[in-house]
């Protein structure tokens, strides 16, 4: 008789509870990615997470680590004021689309100028989920939501942000890439994204960030495997993928 | 300690650290800029966490990170600051964290300008943020005051896990008088047992204010009231000058109430029963003695830097057993004792022509 032999259990940095994140979402797998990086870092038991206002505002509740809950966009701000008295914790924020790239733009840009040493994950899936599905900073054009239900314009409502490339930009900026979670290959690519970037935090490298293409299958109208297609089809030509900077 | 002569936000400043400071995060605005000026240079000398932020919102939510790892954070703004600050002040009481913030007021709305105004009392007792919370809010009136009221609001912050304002003006901020600086106390508390730091070796913790169902959330405000209501019972704070006596009292806060002294003064010095009454804690506020004197009293005055704010609770507090009367001056006009002797003549005369039956009319004497 040959003993069960476990190939795939939940990681440590993972609690028991149930996500309330819809079927096909991919908030589950960078919480995975997450939990893994920090348990094999063994740095899991002294992290504190920020968590953001979105549909991820309860990523406290699935990660297991120290969290606190911040203000809309404010994520960055939060965890500065953490890493300042807290210098030998490992800080992360996790943010959507909604709010670091929109109300939290102002927040981020100066984290990352100031090379605060902190770890940011951004999940860019180009629409606002937790509000039900309106334009994003990040929507491409032509994207059809609820507050552009004709598809987005550009000559009415601007163009999409690329938060990578504008981080990049910072001098304080020490580690930025761009993965996507679309398949199992990129999804592999990001959890080496994610492990650099906490690496660079305790390093002391400066600041770090990861940009996730996400889906939103129930707020994009499709299956979630439509929706892995569309990110490949229709966010990845306006969202390049790699690494825009890693100072050593 | 000797008593040095000293500038109002920097005696403000150091008073922070020597009550153990651990982090500043501010933006600048005048007329505060000097208390940021100085933390600038002190906070890393001492090896402690300075940031001047990108903005106020920024600011007061690094005020927020500080605090929920159960370190003495502090910033400091002015009327447009803490407009701005508003969000993150919500989330702090929200979150039940300890934080102190300055506020140094000038004239609005708007931009206003940068005179010495107290045209933010509303705004800091009564909503210094959306959902129902009110802070701890402290009033000095002399920079000696402000030392010993800074070092108060840490320990206040902390025994409640509460928001606790400083609310002084433009005049407070940027005037200097001898004062004396208290020694550096021992800042070397643990961890306390909701702040977080890393998990190893104890269940995950969670700072929010978020609580998604209704009963849930009327359970942690309930809790938040019962807190308010200790607070109340507990911090009700004044000093009273010729109350015992006093037929018409005058009601003033921050550097209007030393404007206020001295036309009291020299109202004494006429022969006038005129007493002074000044609120140290804002919120809570010092209902309890008031109450007692409105019995008592053929009058109340109340002198403000602003189109009457404060002058709501007092009359809550005589709840229509005495005249309240109200003397402002606005826009950051510096108001003269002269001005407030001719309010409390004026009020005297109206109230001997009524003396033996019903107490005169509240009629408002705003110029």
């Amino acid at each position: 008789m040959i003993a069960e032999q476990p190939v795939y259990e939940r990681p440590i940095g993972l609690t028991a509870a149930y996500t309330h994140y819809c079927p096909g979402c991919t908030h589950g797998i960078a919480h995975r990615l997450t939990a893994e990086v920090l348990e094999e870092l063994g740095i899991l038991g002294r992290t504190i997470g920020v968590a953001s206002v979105g549909c991820s505002v309860f990523a406290y509740n699935y990660i297991a680590c120290d969290f606190v809950g911040a203000a809309h966009g404010r994520a960055p701000a939060v965890a500065t004021g953490l890493k300042r008295v807290l210098p030998d914790r490992i800080i992360f924020t996790y943010q959507g689309d909604g709010d670091l790239a929109s109300i939290g733009l102002g927040e981020v840009l100066h984290a990352a100028a100031r090379g605060e040493c902190i770890t940011v994950i951004f999940i860019n899936n180009a629409i606002y989920g937790m509000t039900g599905g309106q334009m994003a900073p990040t929507s491409p054009a032509g994207m059809v939501t609820t507050s552009s239900p004709t598809g987005r314009d550009p000559r009415q409502t601007g163009h999409p942000v690329r938060v990578c490339e504008l981080i990049a930009q910072m001098d304080g900026a020490a580690y930025v890439a761009r993965r996507s979670l679309h398949n199992p290959a990129e999804i592999r690519r990001a959890k080496k994204a994610l492990r650099a970037a906490f690496e660079c935090q305790m390093n002391g490298r400066g600041f770090a960030l990861v940009e996730l293409l996400s889906t939103c299958p129930t707020n994009w109208g499709m299956t979630p495997v439509d929706a892995l297609r569309w990110v490949e089809e229709r966010m990845l030509p306006v969202f390049p993928l790699g690494e825009f900077k890693n100072v050593p | 300690m000797a008593r040095e002569l000293l500038k109002g936000n920097e005696a403000i400043a150091e008073a922070a650290i020597r009550a153990g400071l651990d982090a500043y995060f501010g933006y600048p605005i005048t007329p505060q800029t000097e208390l940021l000026e100085y933390l600038a240079r002190r906070m890393p000398e001492l090896g402690r966490a300075f940031v001047q932020a990108e903005s106020e919102v920024a600011a007061i939510n690094m005020v927020y990170g500080a605090a929920c790892a159960g370190k003495r954070a502090m910033t400091s703004s002015s009327g447009p600051g803490i407009s701005l600050m508003q969000e993150g002040l919500s989330y702090i009481a929200g979150a039940e964290l300890p934080a102190v913030v300055v506020d140094v007021m000038r004239g609005g709305p708007g931009l206003g300008n940068i005179a010495a105004s107290q045209s933010d009392y509303f705004q800091v007792t009564r909503s210094a943020g959306h959902g129902d919370f009110r802070p701890l809010t402290l009033a000095p009136a002399t920079i000696q005051e402000a030392i010993d009221l800074t070092g108060l609001a840490f320990d206040l912050a902390e025994r409640y896990r509460m928001l606790v304002i400083l609310l002084i003006d433009g005049n407070l901020g940027q005037m200097m008088e001898p004062a004396e600086l208290p020694p550096f106390r021992q800042h070397t508390s643990p961890t306390p047992e909701w702040a977080v730091s890393g998990a190893e070796g104890r269940p995950h913790r969670i700072i929010t204010s978020l609580y998604l169902q209704p009963e849930a959330l009327e359970r942690h405000n309930l809790k938040l009231q019962k807190k308010l209501a200790v607070i109340a019972e507990r911090e009700q704070r004044f000093a009273g000058l010729y109350l015992e006596d006093a037929d018409l009292i005058v009601v003033a806060f921050g550097s209007a109430a030393r404007v206020a002294q001295n036309a009291v003064e020299a109202a004494r010095a006429q022969g006038m029963a005129v007493g002074l009454f000044r609120p140290i804690t804002l919120s809570p506020f010092p209902m309890r003695a008031l109450e007692r004197l409105a019995p008592r009293a053929r009058a109340f005055l109340v002198v403000e830097m602003n189109a009457g704010q404060m002058v709501e609770d007092v009359r809550l507090a005589v709840a229509g057993r005495a005249p309240v009367r109200f003397y402002g001056r606005l826009g950051g006009v510096e108001m003269l004792p002269d001005e407030v002797l001719q309010a409390i003549e004026q009020a005297m005369r109206d109230t001997r022509v009524t003396k033996n039956g019903a107490r005169m009319l509240d009629a408002e004497v705003q110029r």
